[in-house]
């Protein structure tokens, strides 16, 4: 039954699905207290066209993902925190990017395929160089998070008395941001651009209904993201259907269990 | 003579086009119990940021214990114009006092032994320390009031800026917070600026009042600055302060 652990894709899965899903529920989680998940959401559509634009110049699809989604949230940061009341600005620009990103795939032969593995992810094909591209940006994020820990929760919980008290509460959120285009990144490898929310913000959010304190309810939701990701990765194998399509339902079903059963924070 | 621990001279401050400051001047004193007043959008809660440094005067020059006003000041403990916080933030009351010991540090930080009693005096001197591990969003309004004053002490500042501590509150609750901030003002010999919109539950415990109107400022105390005369002065335009029952009403002000 556990024969399918032997081949190289499988372990490759598991090691770039693992990496993804602790930073996910890192970044999940400091995207829910600021009230920033649509921008999680808009920088994912905005990946999009950046994969295809790579496809098209016939480069690795990460790299067009990572330009892309690195620029957009400087640019969603640079306009502060007024954005949050302006989801109509995000909206229409995350929809011409779709645009663009469907122009290129159009003008790339391999359409369909292509389409395919940027929309819902392609965990099972993901090669051994992009395993490694992921372990090294997953680390990368996962230290300047850590760095920017105290500050950062600080400032997202009050900016005004955070910047009071000498944080650089403006900078502090763009370079929140391009850790979110990163993470948004890497995950678009595992779960593809429209179930980013499952791995993004999924296992935060049903973290933060079980535990209280910002530590255990990022340490919740990373074990969660994994264990969805491995469940997800273990049954596709088993079953030779869509990968995301496990890890969305369990994150899902997961979720939906606790809201019923677990109202939040009820002692 | 007592020792100045907030000074402005000739402060005015225009922001995007508009006045909201002219030539402000003032002195408060070390341990002295200030409540800010005046309608709204006359700069109460501008003045505190100014004092903050989350603005910079537009001329003029103010001074915090002789220093220039800039931000990351420790001498200063800021709690901000109160908003309901969510019930999903995942955040405990110890928490939340924690970000006034060590929010601003670097680093993910590890729990220990002389965090954790510094955050439990914190909280017993609010009197919230049986309600520690409870999430913010289950806390009341005045709860959550004394958690931000709480927050706003520990880093040991000589000046406490609370913006509209008792919005919301009943009068009760607004009575019992009162009379904590006053404890806490006398027992550490802090000054306070506290911005209200009504005087009268602070009447006993405020020394003087500093009344924001029209980009001008009056301050003395208040049976000598709410005066229908004065009043008048300030506003450029007729008000009538009527005292009745030990109580003391302001018609005729723009709210």
């Amino acid at each position: 039954m556990f024969d399918f652990l032997q081949y190289s894709f499988i372990q490759n899965a598991f090691l770039a699905s693992a990496f993804v899903a602790v930073i996910a529920a890192v970044v999940g989680y400091f995207l829910l207290i600021r009230g920033l998940t649509f921008a999680g959401h808009a920088l994912s559509h905005i990946g999009f066209a950046g994969a295809a634009g790579a496809v098209l110049l016939g480069i690795d699809p990460v790299f067009g993902l990572l330009f892309f989604t690195i620029l957009a949230g400087i640019g969603i940061g640079m306009l502060g925190r007024i954005i949050r009341e302006r989801d109509v600005t995000i909206g229409i620009f995350l929809t011409l990017s779709l645009a663009f990103g469907i122009l290129f795939l159009f003008l790339y032969k391999g359409y369909a395929e292509q389409a395919y593995s940027i929309l819902f992810g392609t965990i099972l094909g993901i090669s051994s160089i992009n395993v490694v591209i992921t372990a090294l940006f997953s680390f990368a994020t996962l230290g300047v998070l850590l760095f920017l820990f105290r500050p950062l929760l600080f400032a997202s919980f009050d900016p005004e008395v955070a910047e009071a008290r000498g944080i650089p509460v403006k900078i502090l959120g763009i370079i929140f941001l391009v850790l979110v285009a990163i993470t948004v990144s890497m995950s678009v490898q595992v779960v593809g651009v429209l179930l980013i929310f499952t791995l993004l913000v999924g296992p935060a959010a049903t973290a933060m209904r079980l535990v209280k304190s910002p530590y255990r309810t990022i340490g919740v939701a990373a074990i969660l993201g994994v264990s969805y990701s491995w469940i997800g990765i273990a049954i596709a194998a088993q079953t030779n259907l869509p990968v995301s399509f496990f890890i969305a339902t369990l994150s899902f079903g997961i979720y939906g269990f606790v809201r019923i059963f677990k109202p939040s924070f009820q002692k | 003579m007592q020792k100045p621990i907030i000074e402005l001279h000739r402060v005015s401050l225009i922001l995007s086009g508009r006045t909201i400051l002219q030539n402000i001047e003032l002195t408060i004193y070390q341990g002295e119990f200030i409540a800010v007043l005046g309608p709204n959008g006359a700069g109460k809660s501008t003045l505190l940021k100014l004092l903050l440094g989350l603005y910079k005067p537009t001329s003029g020059e103010i001074k915090i214990l002789g220093k220039d006003a800039k931000k990351g000041n420790g001498e200063i403990g800021y709690a901000p114009q109160h908003r309901t916080l969510e019930a999903d933030l995942a955040l405990r009351a110890r928490d939340v006092v924690g970000f006034g010991l060590d929010g601003n540090h670097w680093g993910i930080g590890f729990p220990n032994k002389k965090r954790t009693d510094t955050i439990n005096n914190a909280l017993t001197e609010v009197d919230m320390l049986h309600l520690a591990e409870m999430p913010v969003g289950k806390l009341s309004g005045g709860e959550q009031q004394r958690l931000l004053i709480a927050q706003a002490l520990l880093t040991d500042p000589k000046i406490l800026l609370l913006d509209e501590p008792l919005s919301n509150l009943d009068i009760t609750h607004a009575q019992s917070i009162i009379s904590l901030i006053s404890k806490i003002a006398k027992n550490r010999n802090i000054t306070v600026l506290l911005v209200t919109h009504d005087v009268n539950p602070l009447l006993s415990e405020t020394d003087r009042v500093l009344y924001m109107a029209n980009t001008h400022s009056a301050i003395g105390k208040p049976e000598d600055v709410i005066t229908s005369q004065e009043l008048s002065k300030l506003y450029g335009s007729p008000i009538e302060v009527i005292h009745t029952k030990g109580r003391i009403f302001v018609i005729g002000e723009e709210m």
